[in-house]
């Protein structure tokens, strides 16, 4: 069996050595990645993705580390993948997401992996994207995928999740701002983190106006929700808001199915009904005998004989 | 090494060290010099620090250690990489660990001993022209 055909089968079979082995190829080398990823293909789609954006500092990490505790209750298995920058003039990065998920580390049922942009915008995003995909084919039931809300990039990236959280924690500064710039079209739940501190309702309260803001009406309003990452408190809240959220999405999602199936139908149904009515009508008047007459005798196409007719019926 | 495979490392803090300055000025000027730095805080496990090690796919562990605890603690973490596989990682061991004490390292697979106040270039120096060797 080749390299890569062992890394396939091991990330089928969940077996973290490969999955590992897997991510790396999904961010250094784009040409096995593509091989890599139409294997596991059909193997995905299986998963819930969320993504967690906001700035840095704002609790992100300690946030997630609750959040996969709870789902871990809920007998949930769950990848973590944790985008930091990399340093525009050396190329290296510091990847410290891991040091608030120490005793994740040797759960069977957690996968965590950090990951740096490169300064590939677009690469980055595409690396995330698959190294979800990879995430989903092992099984993982639930993939949170963590950036720092700045910039375009990183709103790419956290677009490969089905609900993102956009957090945000009094005594950021400005940092509010940056929400403002982008991110927050894409919040499907607003988390305020560090309610701990006095600060926190304010910062609700920032965020409540800038929805009123935006006064389109909207099938899912984004809820802003409390948190304590520190001790949990208003995990749970979350997560149940998070299952909301992907109920509402299972609803949207056969609710445009349906109106597709039944554009079809009707579509269908009124072919059959106008042609078997025009058919008729030009029978009853003798012109379609009359125009068969001539297309066997190579007066006219069949083509043009049509639109000749129609013309005539639809004045 | 190839161009778009980065040079990645985990520095890791076995035992109940009470600081972590050391380990993150070596994090830091790995960093500087361009390699991926995976960082996870003190008082790590064996099987943490190699179970994170597997997830990354890390190509360097550095072990930083002030307690003395090195010779109960590094031969059960060379022990679990040999478990999992995971030879060809390059471990190096940094902190204050005592002369006498390399050889018997040495005899379990760390590569290299830093002692305290070693020149970070040194060490950027080591990890880099042992990546160069493997391919
Ligand atoms: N007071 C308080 N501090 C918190 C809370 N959540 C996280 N922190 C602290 O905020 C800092 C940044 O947390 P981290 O999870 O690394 O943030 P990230 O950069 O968004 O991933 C750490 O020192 C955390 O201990 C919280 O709910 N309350
Ligand atoms: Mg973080």
């Amino acid at each position: 069996m080749s390299k890569i055909d062992e890394i396939i089968n091991g990330v089928l079979a969940g077996n973290r050595r490969k999955i590992a082995k897997a991510i790396t190829i999904a961010e250094s080398s784009p040409e096995e990645a593509k091989n890599l990823i139409a294997s596991i293909y059909p193997h995905t789609g299986k998963a819930q993705i969320i993504g967690l954006t906001g700035p840095g500092g704002a609790g992100k990490s300690t946030l997630i580390e609750k959040m996969v505790r709870e789902y871990r209750r809920r007998g949930k298995t769950v990848g973590v993948i944790a985008v930091d920058p990399t340093s525009p003039f050396t190329g290296g990065a510091f990847l410290g997401d891991r040091i608030r998920m120490q005793e994740l580390s040797t759960d069977e049922g957690v996968f965590i992996r950090s990951m740096a942009t490169r300064n590939n915008p677009g690469g980055i995003a595409k690396a995330t994207k698959d190294a979800v995909k990879i995430l989903d084919a092992a099984g993982k039931d639930v993939i949170i995928v963590e950036t720092v809300g700045a910039g375009q990039s990183e709103v790419e990236i956290i677009k490969v999740a089905q609900t993102i959280i956009v957090i945000h924690a009094p005594g950021l500064g400005d940092e509010i701002q940056a929400i403002k710039a982008g991110i927050m079209e894409i919040a499907d739940i607003f988390v305020v983190n560090k309610a701990d501190r006095e600060n926190a309702d304010k910062a609700v309260m920032d965020i409540q106006a800038m929805l009123q803001l935006d006064n389109k009406e909207k099938p899912w309003t984004p809820p802003i929700i409390k948190t304590v990452a520190l001790t949990g408190e208003g995990v749970p809240k979350l997560i149940e808001k998070i299952e909301e959220h992907w109920q509402f999405l299972k609803k949207e999602l056969l609710h445009k199915r349906s109106l597709e199936k039944a554009e079809a139908e009707l579509i269908e149904a009124i072919k059959e009904k106008v042609t078997s009515s025009i058919i008729e009508k030009l029978k009853r008047e003798k012109r379609f005998e009359k125009v068969l007459q001539q297309i066997v005798e190579r007066e006219i196409d069949p083509a043009s004989a049509a639109e000749k007719l129609l013309n005539q019926e639809l004045e | 090494m190839q161009s778009g495979k980065k040079i990645r490392v985990l520095i890791a803090k076995p035992g109940l060290d009470s600081h972590d300055r050391g380990a993150k000025i070596v994090a830091r000027a790995l960093r500087d010099a361009g390699m991926e730095v995976i960082y996870t805080g003190l008082r790590q496990t064996p099987e943490q620090i190699v179970e994170t090690a597997l997830q990354e796919d890390v190509d360097v562990i550095g072990l930083s250690i002030l307690s003395g605890a090195h010779l109960a603690l590094f031969p059960r973490i060379m022990e679990l990489l040999r478990q999992k596989g995971l030879t060809d990682v390059l471990v190096f061991a940094g902190g204050i660990i005592p002369e006498e004490d390399i050889p018997e390292l040495k005899k379990i697979g760390i590569k290299e001993v830093f002692g305290p106040g070693t020149p970070t270039e040194m060490i950027i120096k080591y990890v880099l022209e042992n990546m160069q060797k493997r391919t």
